[in-house]
């Protein structure tokens, strides 16, 4: 019965003001509270982020110019720059991208289009999931004891690159079946009922349908790649280093330790120059995530 | 169990020839020792409750099963004198000439000439393309919609269209038989009456097999009807015989919508 515990009185809402009764009342709390709660959940994100760039960038934006992007690291903060921990960290990501992308989207489409549903699978899927929550400093110790010593790659950027690679592999993977198993199966269905094989139908149809997704994925993990510093310190990347990498096989380093290692001197000049350093490594990471939806909107334009 | 259906193909060999077809997923005996004939250039509609195997059978006709890892089938389905299980035959070629259709309109995400063109160039056609998506387009009633607009997404087009883009399709690579599982049960009776001239068109160049819940339909537009009730054969026959005069009293209770 409408309005049988409401307020005496005339009803002007058509006995649709069902928010006066008791139970609706606490209802309708617990949603204002939940909301509540939720959005300042969201707000300490926004505030930590908002503090931390305000931070930086009051301390760095003054040093970032063009003599910073194009010096080498310095005793004399004066003259210190980015350049060769930028020219290493677009080197190592680059590298990373070209070993990780083939290998982990093959072996997500070996997972998702070509393997038996069997324990076997099972278990390497149960492997892939734990392998993407192992902390980076063991593959560092991995990359050191397989990359750099075992296979004689020394203390070089391939070595940097590859153990990177392996930390980001199980990340790319499982994002990248993620967006394999987000493809219909009408699709595969249409695909092979018109007399496709197997590896038409997922190059031609079920790859480009999914390949947002799967770049999503990878950039995601790229950023995470970007700003690893450990394992990259186990396998050799150096503090101080003056001059740019033009091989394979060159010693490097990478911005987050350039930074540690200005933030970890005494001085202040040299903390101004982390600050600026951090923002550097900022812009890198903001343009990639830019080529991501770029790239994502590019594919998606092609679908409709 | 139900095992001659005679039924006059003409003196010419049947299209296709189901024998002892059973088809299990898991534990589920789904398809139960089925025979049926289907004749050439003739429409069999396949009708019977929801859940009775109509879709699991048809799938048997061009090894759509295969893809099913649950699925396990026995029995030999004879097309051309050749048994489509036969170890030495190569199920992408039995698909590439038993063409499907499915309930739902499936269009790849791209354009409608795309759709289209999808067949033909994975199965290396090399002849003049635009000749064969017009032709296709044709035949399923549909060019005259999306002549000028090829290049749009199939997406754009409407649920009807989008089954006729499918049915276009199906027919760019020149099947030999096409297998449609309800294809019109998600359009609205204008589309539906388009699909069902269509299918009679196409009877004159395609053999046909079709699962279909409208029995209306499944008189209008078949030449033979089989009935299945849970897996099993119930009676195959002329259409006229199903619906006026069937040998069972299953049949007729179904058909004239007594049970269901
Ligand atoms: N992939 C599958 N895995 C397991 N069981 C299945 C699968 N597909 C169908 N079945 C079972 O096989 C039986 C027949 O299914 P089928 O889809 O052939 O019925 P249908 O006659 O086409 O029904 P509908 O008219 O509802 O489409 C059902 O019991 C169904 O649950
Ligand atoms: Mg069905």
């Amino acid at each position: 019965m409408p309005g049988a515990e409401g307020p005496v009185g005339p009803r002007t809402d058509g006995g649709l003001g069902g928010g006066q009764r008791p139970r609706d009342r606490r209802r309708h709390i617990l949603g204002d509270v939940f909301a509540v709660v939720c959005g300042a959940a969201t707000l300490v994100g926004v505030v930590a982020l908002a503090i931390l760039l305000f931070d930086v960038v009051r301390d760095g934006v003054g040093q970032v110019d063009l003599a910073f992007l194009t010096s080498f690291a310095s005793r004399f903060p004066e003259r210190a720059g980015v350049k060769a921990a930028l020219a290493g960290s677009v080197w190592i990501l680059g590298l990373t991208a070209l070993i990780a992308f083939p290998i982990s989207v093959s072996a997500a489409i070996y997972l998702e289009e070509y393997a038996a549903q069997n324990w076997i699978t099972r278990l390497i899927q149960l492997n892939i999931a734990n392998l993407a929550g192992v902390p980076s400093i063991v593959y560092g110790i991995l990359g050191l004891t397989v990359f750099v010593r075992a296979l004689g790659l020394e203390r070089s950027i391939i070595s940097g690159a590859l153990t990177l690679s392996l930390l980001i592999l199980p990340v790319i993977i499982i994002a990248a079946q993620e967006a394999i198993r987000a493809v219909p199966d009408s699709i595969r269905q249409a695909s092979y009922g018109l007399g496709a094989t197997r590896w038409q139908t997922v190059s031609r149809q079920v790859l480009p349908m999914a390949m947002p997704g799967i770049l999503t994925g990878t950039i995601l993990a790229l950023s995470r790649a970007v700003g690893e510093t450990a394992p990259l310190i186990m396998v050799g990347a150096v503090g101080f280093i003056a001059f740019t990498p033009s091989g394979l096989g060159d010693q490097f380093t990478v911005l987050p330790l350039q930074i540690f290692n200005w933030i970890s001197r005494p001085q202040d000049e040299f903390h101004v120059l982390a600050a600026a350093g951090i923002l550097v490594l900022l812009a890198l990471l903001l343009s990639m995530n830019a080529a991501a939806i770029l790239l994502r909107n590019h594919y998606q334009k092609n679908r409709n | 169990m139900p095992t001659t259906h005679d039924i006059d193909t003409g003196g010419k060999a049947p299209a296709l020839e189901a024998r002892g077809v059973s088809v299990f997923y898991g534990e589920t005996h789904a398809v139960k020792g089925i025979d049926l004939a289907v004749p050439a250039n003739k429409v069999v509609a396949l009708v019977g409750p929801s859940g009775c195997g109509k879709s699991t059978l048809l799938r048997c006709f061009n090894r759509m099963n295969d893809l099913v890892t649950a699925a396990r089938i026995e029995g030999t389905v004879g097309f051309r004198g050749k048994n489509l299980y036969d170890d030495d035959v190569d199920p992408v070629e039995v698909r590439r000439r038993i063409g499907m259709v499915f309930q739902k309109p499936n269009p790849f995400p791209k354009s409608i000439y795309d759709n289209i063109a999808f067949g033909p160039r994975i199965n290396g056609f090399d002849g003049d393309l635009d000749a064969l998506v017009e032709q296709s387009l044709r035949q399923a009633a549909l060019w005259d919609e999306v002549n000028n607009r090829l290049n749009d997404s199939a997406y754009a087009l409407s649920g009807g269209q989008q089954q006729r883009l499918c049915i276009a399709r199906t027919l760019a690579v020149k099947p030999e038989v096409v297998l449609m599982d309800e294809p019109a049960s998600a359009l609205d009776p204008i589309a539906t009456q388009r699909i069902e001239e269509l299918i009679y068109e196409l009877k004159k160049n395609y053999t046909i097999v079709i699962v279909t819940h409208n029995m209306q339909q499944a008189a209008r537009i078949s030449d033979y009807t089989a009935f299945l009730y849970m897996g099993e054969l119930v009676e195959y026959g002329p259409t006229d015989t199903i619906f006026t005069n069937p040998r069972e009293e299953r049949t007729e209770e179904y058909v004239t919508g007594r049970f269901g």
